[in-house]
């Protein structure tokens, strides 16, 4: 059975030209970075991983110095979120964040609101977005260190006003911070325009490999480093790099293309016309103004109907996709983005989110759409629930 | 096969027995709802004589360990009579069923109980109940802790709902503190009838809502 991938926010399939680097790289350049003053074989190195570097800065409209290498998206939140509460420990205590932030900004904010930091948790609306307003009036100047908001929710798509969200921040001089993992490349981002002081990286959920990403960080801002061992990544961060991913996670943001956007957009788009105009009582999750969500996501509730049951089915016919229904998690709670946005118990449990990359096809679209139906159809039938509750 | 469920489960799971619901059923009970993410409804029809099960159907809201565990306690229970189906339980459907992941044991449990709910309904209406206590506030009040609020999950009892209750003649009314427009009055409504109707001595159910 040919399997239809539509889990891509998770992570996305590798761009071939991206194995080729790491694999060449991996087979003959071994040595490490930071011996670049011991060797050529570390100079060869220090060359790859400084030119990925250069790539990276070039993209958001940064200085090659402030490219901080991670091994992901989570290890450069949480770098965002410790360290600059770090640097600013005795000084300001207060951190800004959202109701909807990725575990790894959510776990860290609920982490240090246990040692001493007071965190103020912005609420969203029903489909997501902050309160502008409510953002300016939570700052306090004295003792907010950081505002830390998503460029893009994981689930809902929801895509921040993040230009009015820098433009805040600065004009109280406070530190922002914006987890870009599933928005960067697909929305680009210029660090400056938007008076961004931090920004999260992550490779995988760009074609890349796993266990690279990396942190914008601007120049002067006050961070202090919370992975000890070494010097390495302009004293931010001790350890050997991972080049081997590293070079990868640079050459899929040298492959990216605009028009795989539009591709990714136009399929989304025709799954949810097609769902929406074969299965009775489906709710969208999320902006309703598609402009506003991430240009591959799709969630939306089926009434009646439970999560796991929907995806299990699906998987059954080779479809791969994930629901924020607690039966799905390990934890037996819905998912607390749907549950932030407002909505009931069951929209949660009855929620799918079908996520788009590059490698998806246009031939997919029907074969999901009409597998969908079947299972709802299916599901609602044996359903004790007989109206939306 | 990555999915952590045994290749029992999964066939249940995909072609369930026993699905769907009796129009004339003698005893209903339901578990759970959506807004703990399973929810099972059991029908049961009784040979009035023998007291064997004739026929059983269930309907569900729920995850593959909820929908697999309803299908083979169906199986089990079809044609036992009421005394032999109340011995069933989560343990023997979990091992028939080649055991399912920890995590989603309750999902089972919610299946075996809405079985015995239903027994038990059985035996209330029908005036099986050996020694029948006399309804009071008490049991009227632990009857309506499977009673839940779609909105938060948890149910009347816990989240604070119920006012009073008040028995009279038979006629039990329970006092709300949900307005009559709350978005999910009337599903509630519903389930306190439900829960408390089948009652041996209880001849009619009454909900108020706090207007």
């Amino acid at each position: 059975m040919k399997t239809i991938y539509l889990d891509n926010a998770a992570s996305t399939k590798m761009d071939d030209a991206a194995i080729e680097v790491m694999t060449n790289f991996m087979r003959n350049d071994y040595a490490v970075a930071s011996s670049q003053f011991s060797h050529r074989p570390g100079i060869l190195v220090k060359d790859a991983l400084e030119n990925s570097r250069l790539t990276v800065a070039k993209a958001i409209g940064a200085k090659e110095d402030e490219i901080v290498f991670t091994s992901g998206g989570t290890e450069a939140n949480n770098l965002a979120l410790f360290g600059t509460a770090k640097a600013f420990a005795g000084k300001r205590n207060h951190l800004i964040t959202t109701k909807i932030e990725h575990v790894s900004v959510k776990d860290s904010a609920a982490e240090l609101s246990g040692n001493g930091i007071k965190v103020t948790y912005l609420d969203v609306n029903n489909e997501g977005f902050i309160d502008l307003d409510q953002l300016n009036d939570a700052i306090d100047d004295d003792k907010t260190f950081l505002v830390s908001v998503q460029f893009a929710n994981q689930e809902v798509g929801t895509v921040q006003n993040v230009a009015e969200i820098g433009k805040i921040c600065r004009s109280h001089n406070v530190l922002f911070h914006t987890d870009s993992a599933l928005s960067f490349p697909s929305i680009p981002l210029d660090v400056r325009k938007l008076n961004i002081d931090l920004a999260t990286f992550s490779a995988h959920k760009m074609y890349g490999p796993k266990g690279a990403g990396a942190l914008y960080i601007r120049n002067k801002t006050p961070i202090k480093k919370i992975m000890m061992g070494g010097f390495n990544e302009f004293n931010l961060r001790g350890g050997t790099e991972n080049v081997p991913a590293i070079v990868g996670f640079a050459e899929s943001i040298r492959r990216f293309d605009k028009k795989d956007v539009e591709k990714v957009q136009d399929l989304r788009n025709k799954l949810w016309t097609s769902i929406n105009k074969s299965i009775e009582d489906v709710h969208i999750n999320g902006p309703a103004d598609f402009s506003k969500r991430l240009a591959g996501n799709l969630n939306c509730s089926f009434d009646r109907v439970e999560g796991e049951s929907i995806v299990l089915h699906l998987d059954m016919n080779g479809i791969a996709v994930i629901t924020g229904s607690a039966c799905f998690s390990r934890s037996l709670e819905p998912s607390y983005v749907m549950m932030s946005l407002g909505f009931s118990h069951e929209r949660a449990h009855s929620s799918v989110r079908y996520s788009f990359s590059k490698f998806n096809n246009e031939d997919e679209i029907e074969p999901v759409s009409e597998a969908t139906k079947k299972v709802i159809e299916r599901l609602r039938q044996i359903s004790p629930v007989k109206k939306a509750i | 096969m990555p999915i952590p469920y045994s290749n029992k489960v999964i066939d249940h799971f995909l072609k369930p027995h026993n699905s769907g619901s009796i129009k004339d059923a003698d005893a209903v009970a339901t578990e759970g709802s959506p807004a703990c993410g399973d929810m099972v409804k059991l029908y049961l029809k009784v040979d009035k004589k023998t007291k064997k099960i004739d026929d059983i159907k269930f309907e569900s809201y729920g995850c593959a360990s909820n929908i697999a565990t309803a299908s083979i306690i169906t199986d089990i229970a079809k044609g036992k009579t009421i005394e032999e189906a109340k011995k069933v339980t989560w343990k023997a459907a979990d091992e028939l069923l080649g055991g399912l992941p920890p995590v989603k044991i309750h999902c089972a449990v919610l299946a075996v109980d809405s079985l015995h709910a239903a027994i038990e309904n059985y035996e209330q209406s029908h005036g099986l109940v050996k020694n029948p206590k006399t309804t009071t506030k008490e049991i009227v009040l632990s009857r309506l802790k499977h009673v839940i609020n779609p909105l938060t999950g948890f149910n009347v009892i816990k989240a604070d709902l119920i006012n009073d209750v008040v028995i009279n003649n038979g006629i039990v009314t329970v006092y709300t503190k949900l307005a009559g427009d709350h978005q999910f009055a009337a599903n509630i409504k519903e389930e306190i009838i439900e829960r408390i109707e089948p009652l041996w001595d209880v001849k009619k159910v009454e909900v108020k809502f706090d207007d």
